[in-house]
């Protein structure tokens, strides 16, 4: 892990009240330069609402949120995304009406895309068309089948989750995050999604990844964040957070975690 | 459908002229070139020769009006269906620009050759501004605001006896030449509607459709929902109050009328009857509901109570509208086939 | 404009006279909006549906009373209860046949509500149903006066059925089988699907008891002036307004915003002139969308709209 003065992004004590519900309470913690951070917790714990926080598509109530040491909190979502901090959706948003391809030529036709040159100069350089082709292609559409020019309301689960992805990748951005990517896919298709995140990573892109598919977190995640009632409970490696004992409380009785710590 | 027992279903399938004639290929032979260029050929020349076969100046008046409605309703089909904005402010648009235009020739002494061009963009300008606070809205939301916000106008002009009050804005000047006011229109619409065509398939349109399926995921792009839809409103407000400013000079007065439901109805009316999404079947519509609502004339509100069952019976039973129905049976057959 | 809501000259009334006067007929006004926007917000409330056809349906329970009275003979007060059921019918008919097919567009809803009213004022208009001769009689004729201010007892009679409806209605929504049924789908048409409930039947009863609603506003303010086609769309305004003001679907957001846009209403008739009666409702409606789409008591939805 880098050792850079600051952290690329700062969630300090961020409050989100719904009515009288806390669904966060006072969070905090760091994302440093090129990490992939977990986030794990129960059904209900504020993982999403977390995720809306930082991308600015809920206000806060309280607490603020750093990029590079500036606050961002505040803004709207588009600017955040400006700034290279995407997100996608746990209930996936693709483009119903458009083709896969064209799906793509909406972030590329973004301020941030024609300014940076998109993902690996798309968007700036060339076609919007053939660019979001190549995109689509790095993420498993295959450039030869009919899939990238399939209309979204047509795609299953598995290809919609991958849009969301390139969708993000298409902003050229600093930081990813994913709101449970790994749900509702198959075995297989998780073990294709794996490689992509590592290599994500490789090219310098920040994650911050929200899952409930434990085992495939831990062999990708370099650290772990576990989120209970919109509080957090422990940050560390996915060992240390697997022994505490405040987690398996949270997770009490959930089998894939029993079997997870099994393994460890 | 038939009586008998045997369980049959209708299969449609492209016509082979369809596969062959999309993309390059097309240009392989007459027949293929035809089969695409002679619809629009057809709706091109039929709207120009149109006013040439006219019986009469009653006619020809007419086809100016069917015009200014066709305008209408193709930004509505635009906001509509292709930005997701449902705005039922037509006459708020028409309103806008006629005003603008009556204050333009009657104050300044302009001729319609600046004041149309003036009108247009100014008016557009005004009711993007207006219409900026409500973008956010939503659905029937949005709808009903803008179906008030000409009412409203109505209501202060009256209140505040301003911009001529109840009487309105007298003495316009028309247009000098006879051709000159029917053809502008009429070329204005063709130009508006392959416009308008080949915008929503540019990258720009496209990112307003996208507004239209899906606001937070646009969002998500780092794009300003709300610069996009203000463009679009620009847009389709710019049209609607280009046929206002057209509307004033054609009857040399802009009073209340121009505020009228009429205006936000008709339009309406005529994209579901012609076939909403597709751009030119709201111009269609309006040439088929225009003309029969004028020979219904004599019959006073009537012809209300008619267009508005017949706006009725399409959203019931052929919500698709004609011009949907019309591409299937030119693209498609049909045939019968067992199950 | 509205007869129901004429005022008698203010200019020689002294000061105190003119408080009392603003308070006595806001208070009229205000009952007047609400029972022009109950029906329609009990539509929307419970099945979701803009009821732009609202105004028609007002307008023709008037007629229809009238006809009842005057070519049928009958006795004022069966004529009454009749159009209330026929009323109540044709609004369930109208659901029955048309909004059925088209429910959940919301556009489709508003533009086939909005053409059925048109086309019922519209053809009204062009029955000859216009002119001054359209008037149906008061209950009680003769007008007392209540701190120095003259008002005719049908205007009392007015806030008293007013506010008997209001209680009614609670204790029908709250005490009966068929109103539990009815709120239910009104907080979650889904949740009350699984229950058990008829979501079509539901909508149709609610259609029903909204136009009977409507009818009853009409009979009840129609003598107060003639009956008239305009009065159509006015009452649908008014009523979106209402509605709009305290939040699409809630009742008691009605009621309450009915007081607020009534008595905002009389002050501007009594200070700027009557010009401006309407333009209070439609800038209330406006303003509203554009500050708190969710009207100022509709809390929960506002969270709904957001995310």
């Amino acid at each position: 892990m880098s050792t850079s003065t600051t952290p690329l992004l700062q969630i300090n004590e961020v409050t989100k009240a719904f009515g009288g519900i806390h669904a966060l309470n006072e969070v905090s913690f760091d994302l440093h330069e090129n990490e992939i951070l977990g986030i794990i917790g129960p059904n209900g714990s504020g993982k999403t609402t977390l995720v809306n926080c930082i991308t600015g598509f809920v206000e806060l109530t309280g607490g603020e949120v750093l990029y590079r040491g500036k606050k961002i909190s505040g803004k709207p979502p588009h600017k955040i995304a400006d700034m290279g901090i995407t997100r996608t959706f746990q209930i996936m948003r693709p483009y119903y009406s458009l083709p896969a391809y064209k799906n793509l030529v909406i972030p590329l036709f973004s301020p941030r895309a024609k300014r940076t040159g998109g993902w690996r100069g798309g968007g700036k350089l060339g076609d919007r068309n053939t660019v979001s082709i190549d995109i689509l292609e790095e993420l498993g559409f295959e450039r030869e089948s009919f899939v990238p020019y399939k209309k979204a309301s047509n795609l299953p689960t598995g290809y919609l989750k991958r849009l969301e992805l390139a969708r993000c990748l298409a902003l050229n951005p600093k930081v990813i995050i994913c709101d449970e990517i790994f749900s509702g896919l198959s075995m297989s298709e998780i073990a294709s999604m794996v490689p992509l995140v590592e290599r994500l990573q490789m090219e310098g892109i920040t994650l911050i990844m929200i899952e409930h598919r434990l085992r495939e977190l831990f062999q990708v995640a370099t650290r772990i964040m576990v989120l209970n009632f919109g509080e957090k409970l422990i940050e560390g490696t996915a060992e240390e957070v697997m022994a505490d004992e405040k987690v398996k409380e949270a997770y009490f009785g959930s089998e894939e975690v029993e079997e997870v710590m099994a393994h460890a | 459908m038939t009586a008998s027992n045997e369980q049959r279903r209708k299969e449609r399938l492209d016509r082979g002229i369809k596969v062959r004639s999309e993309g390059i290929y097309a240009l392989m032979s007459w027949r293929e070139l035809a089969y695409l260029f002679l619809p629009r050929v057809a709706l091109i020349g039929g709207l120009l020769i149109l006013p040439l076969v006219m019986p009469s100046m009653y006619w020809q008046r007419v086809i100016s009006i069917v015009c200014i409605y066709a305008l209408l309703a193709l930004s509505f089909d635009f906001l509509a269906h292709f930005v997701g904005l449902v705005s039922l402010g037509g006459a708020f648009f028409i309103g806008t620009g006629s005003y603008i235009a009556a204050i333009l020739n009657t104050t300044f002494g302009l001729s319609p050759i600046f004041t149309i061009p003036i009108a247009t963009l100014l008016g557009a300008g005004i009711c993007t501004v207006l219409l900026l606070p409500c973008l956010p809205l939503r659905g029937v939301y949005f709808a009903i605001v803008t179906l008030m916000y000409p009412l409203l106008l109505a209501r202060v002009i009256e209140a505040l006896d301003i911009l001529g009050g109840t009487d309105g804005i007298l003495g316009i000047e028309s247009f000098t030449n006879r051709w000159m006011e029917q053809y502008f229109i009429i070329v204005m619409v063709l130009v508006l509607l392959f416009g308008t065509r080949r915008l929503v398939n540019q990258d720009i349109g496209l990112v307003f459709r996208a507004v239209k399926d899906n606001d937070q995921s646009v969002r998500a792009s780092g794009m300003s929902v709300t610069y996009y839809k203000s463009i679009a409103v620009f847009i389709a407000s710019g049209i609607g109050c280009l046929a206002g400013a057209y509307l004033v000079h054609l009857y040399m007065w802009a009073g209340l009328s121009t505020l009228a439901l009429d205006f936000s109805i008709l339009p309406i009316a005529a994209t579901v009857i012609g076939g909403s999404g597709t751009l030119v079947g709201p111009v269609l519509g309006a040439f088929i509901l225009v003309p029969i609502s004028e020979l219904l004339r004599a019959f006073g509100t009537l012809r209300i109570v008619f267009y508005a069952l017949i706006l009725l019976a399409f959203i019931i039973f052929r919500s698709e509208g004609i011009m949907v129905y019309g591409q299937r049976k030119y693209h498609q057959f049909e045939k019968w086939i067992k199950v | 404009m509205l007869d129901a809501l004429r005022l008698q000259p203010v200019s020689r009334l002294s000061f105190p006279d003119n408080t009392m006067h603003i308070l006595i007929y806001g208070t009229i006004n205000s009952v007047a909006l609400a029972l022009f926007a109950l029906g329609f917000a009990m539509v929307y409330g419970v099945s979701r549906l803009p009821n732009f056809a609202h105004g028609a349906l007002y307008v023709t329970s008037g007629f229809i009373t009238w006809t009842f009275i005057n070519t049928l003979e009958l006795n004022y007060f069966i004529s009454i209860l009749l159009a209330m059921l026929v009323t109540g019918i044709i609004g369930a008919l109208i659901y029955q046949f048309v909004l059925i097919r088209i429910r959940g567009m919301e556009i489709s809803e508003i533009m086939a509500t909005y053409a059925i009213g048109l086309a019922i004022l519209e053809g009204l208009r062009w029955g000859g149903f216009r002119g001054l001769t359209y008037t149906l009689p008061a209950f009680i004729e003769g007008s007392t006066e209540i701190a120095g201010v003259s008002v005719d007892y049908q205007r009392l009679l007015v806030v008293g059925i007013g506010a008997a409806v209001v209680a009614v209605l609670w204790l029908f929504t709250h005490y009966t089988r068929i109103g539990l049924a009815l709120r239910g789908m009104a907080q979650d048409e889904r949740a009350a699907m699984m229950l058990g409930i008829d979501s079509d039947l539901m909508a149709l009863a609610a259609m029903g008891f909204g136009s009977m609603l409507a009818a009853l506003g009409a009979v009840v303010l129609l003598p107060l002036g003639n009956i008239v086609v305009e009065a159509g769309y006015n009452v649908l305004i008014l009523a979106i307004a209402v509605c709009i003001v305290g939040g699409l679907g809630s009742w008691i957001g009605a009621v309450l915003a009915a007081f607020i846009i009534g008595f905002a209403q009389i002050l501007t008739v009594v200070y700027l002139g009557a010009h401006y009666q309407m333009v209070v409702a439609l800038l209330a409606i406006i303003i509203t969308l554009i500050l708190r789409p969710s009207g100022l008591f509709g809390l929960q939805k506002e969270l709904e709209e957001r995310v």
